[in-house]
């Protein structure tokens, strides 16, 4: 019972990494006045190029890096479009996961079926061995770490860093923040760049330790999971975590009772996530206030100095 | 050095002639990534833009594939006029093809006509009921559409899924997934023998006109109008916004809804796991290319039409992935929200004057 209980949570942890992962860049995105819609086509992007340079290299290091990468260059299409040209956030972010669907389904024609060695969990000698904490805190794979990490260093730097700060004032305010005399647009390039390799890194999780393989679509709506979850957050990196795990464990009930056997039909239990989305906003949405007091007031807002 | 000024009205020629440079500029770039791909530009390019066009099949084929993507498409411009961001097309097309077909499922040795319109109607609704659940939401919970229209998608899909592997399975399928065929009198009237255009690509070239006719001279379709372009003004005039929402969503998902249930009753004639390639999200890219105008969709919906049976040819002539088509779409919408920069702005040279003075 503590073996299929730890092994669950484990399950859980790497399911709710990508999202993490995904959801920490769209905050920051979010918080200097950026919608971008394209996650989904960003992880894609990620997950397929990350596959690729394991396939072609072995190392799984440039793998991640590769994700990265090609998240960040798809979100600067996004940006120059948006930023420079002034397009609508949320038709360019459309296309931009309609490029991406399209784009990784090219590349990754080769792919199809391929295998590669997946990055494997962490073993330190004595303390993974303890028994149940051990495996729990100190058997993840590094990603698990990483991720945490990451969501630390960003709640730090929007709250207590002078950049971070200046970043928020642009997505609240972003007529004063030019003002002032702070470079709106290159903050906004910078803030849309990180999402896009925090996309491009939660794709390559996704084939490179999640399953570890490539197949078409194979995000299947995370991209999209990820952009509710910063409005689950509230825009607080802090409830990103509570957000992911929670569908992390939900991933795990969908499996689970597929493998008791409920009689349940397996596709209704895999429609769970994608019904708790639509649950956990309208629960959080309902209280618009709240929405209104969080949420960047220029979000979605294409932003053109005005002298 | 060259900077943007506002147009104080959009340029209407500009407005036309993006779609036209986006899908030139596209062309262009297709011809690069041929070229990176190993594969002759001219040819490919033929293949894929030009071979559709050149018979009586492929014509009859571009309709045929033209028609749903017309049809969500003009339902989609209407929402995206008002602001209303229902990106979940797709899910309303699979919705409406699940209620639509219940009839031809269950009645499967009917010979009564009454049965296909009663699918269309049936469609309509499935169609409309999936996009009900986002303007509920949305109007009573302040829910954000984009998403909840999305996460419907899948729902969707999955329960497309279970009902042709479970209860709607053909019995005597081997074990297929996918329902009977359906009988003859639930299946849409074809005009010419050989070819596969039916009843429901005809239906797919009148609702734009249908369309355009509301939008210009009903008082429903100046509220979408003024909703969409000044939605403070709209509010003082008393449309109210959840209105536009339930209004425009619902349209958008019956017919989307329509589009789905026809596509099962002509060339598909019966329910499979995957009964779209696409179409709802394509349908976005209809509406854009189409600048929202219901003529504007019916061409732009058979533009994407050619690319879609070109990447067919190209696939089977040629050897290319059809995946280039999904790359094709989602570069055409880039260069078209590049473009509409020049409908908004213009660009002028101030840095010269501005030096000498």
């Amino acid at each position: 019972m503590t073996e299929l209980l730890i092994a669950s949570i484990m399950t859980m942890m790497t399911a709710a990494t990508p999202l993490v992962f995904a959801a920490t860049g769209e905050l920051v995105c979010e918080k200097s006045g950026v919608l971008n819609l394209g996650v989904e086509g960003m992880m894609l992007t990620g997950a397929v190029f990350g596959f690729a340079a394991v396939t072609l290299t072995g190392e799984p290091l440039l793998g991640l890096a590769a994700g990265m990468m090609m998240g960040l260059f798809a979100s600067l299409i996004f940006g120059v479009l948006t930023l420079s040209l002034l397009s609508n956030q949320v038709a360019t972010g459309l296309a931009l996961t309609i490029f991406g669907t399209g784009l990784s389904a090219l590349v990754g024609l080769d792919y199809v079926g391929k295998t590669i060695e997946q990055i494997r969990a962490i073993h330190l000698p004595v303390l993974t061995d303890l028994p149940v904490v051990g495996r729990l805190l100190f058997g993840h794979d590094p990603l698990v770490y990483v991720s945490i990490v990451l969501l630390g260093l960003t709640h730090w730097f929007l709250k207590h860093t002078r950049w971070g700060m200046i970043l928020r004032a642009v997505g609240d305010s972003d007529q004063s923040a030019h003002a002032i005399g702070y470079p709106v647009i290159a903050i906004r390039y910078a803030a849309v760049a990180f999402g896009g390799a925090m996309a491009g890194l939660g794709g390559a999780y996704l084939s490179l330790v999640y399953t570890p393989l490539w197949a078409e679509n194979m995000t299947a709506g995370r991209g999209w999971i990820a952009v509710a979850l910063v409005v689950f957050a509230s825009w607080r990196p802090s409830r990103v975590l509570l957000g992911a795990v929670l569908f992390g464990g939900i991933t795990i009930l969908q499996l689970n009772t597929q493998a008791a056997g409920l009689g349940v039909p397996a596709s209704f239990m895999s429609m769970l996530p994608y019904i708790a989305t639509i649950v956990v906003l309208v629960l959080i949405s309902r209280d618009s206030i709240r929405i209104r007091l969080n949420a960047p007031a220029c979000l979605g807002r294409p932003f053109r100095a005005e002298r | 050095m060259l900077t943007l000024e506002a147009r104080a009205t959009q340029s209407a020629f500009a407005a036309w002639l993006s779609p036209l440079l986006a899908l030139g500029l596209t062309a262009l770039t297709g011809a690069m990534i041929f070229l990176a791909m190993g594969k002759a530009p001219g040819v490919a390019l033929y293949i894929y833009f030009i071979e559709p066009l050149t018979s009586w099949s492929g014509l009859s084929e571009v309709a045929v594939k033209a028609g749903p993507l017309i049809l969500i498409g003009m339902g989609l411009s209407l929402g995206f006029r008002a602001g209303v961001w229902n990106i979940g097309a797709e899910g309303q097309f699979i919705a409406g093809a699940l209620l639509g077909s219940a009839p031809a499922v269950y009645f499967f040795e009917s010979t009564n006509p009454l049965i296909l319109p009663c699918m269309m109607l049936l469609g309509i609704l499935g169609g409309m009921a999936w996009a009900a659940m986002p303007a509920l939401l949305k109007t009573r919970f302040n829910a954000n559409e984009i998403l909840v229209s999305l996460m419907l998608v899948y729902v969707a899909e999955l329960l497309l899924v279970h009902l042709v592997q479970g209860p709607w399975r053909n019995p005597e399928g081997w074990g297929f997934p996918g329902t009977r065929m359906f009988p003859d009198a639930a299946l849409l009237p074809m005009f010419v023998p050989g070819y596969r255009v039916h009843l429901g690509t005809l239906i797919a070239v009148v609702i734009p006109f249908l369309a355009w006719f509301v939008l210009t001279r009903t008082r429903l379709g100046f509220q979408v109008r003024v909703f969409g372009s000044a939605p403070l003004a709209a509010r003082h005039a008393g449309i109210s916004s959840a209105q536009m929402v339930w209004t425009t969503l619902l349209v958008g998902g019956g017919l989307a809804g329509l589009a789905g249930v026809m596509e099962a009753a002509s060339t598909i004639g019966q329910l499979m796991p995957k009964i779209s390639p696409g179409y709802g999200f394509t349908a976005i890219i209809v509406a854009f290319l189409g600048r929202l105008h219901p003529v504007g969709v019916l061409l732009a919906g058979t533009a994407i039409a050619v690319t879609y049976i070109g990447g067919e040819g190209a696939q089977i002539s040629a050897g290319l992935p059809k995946a280039v088509t999904g790359l094709f779409q989602g570069i055409i919408l880039f260069y078209l929200l590049a473009f509409d920069l020049l409908t908004r702005y213009r660009l002028t040279r101030v840095g010269a004057r501005g030096n000498t003075a």
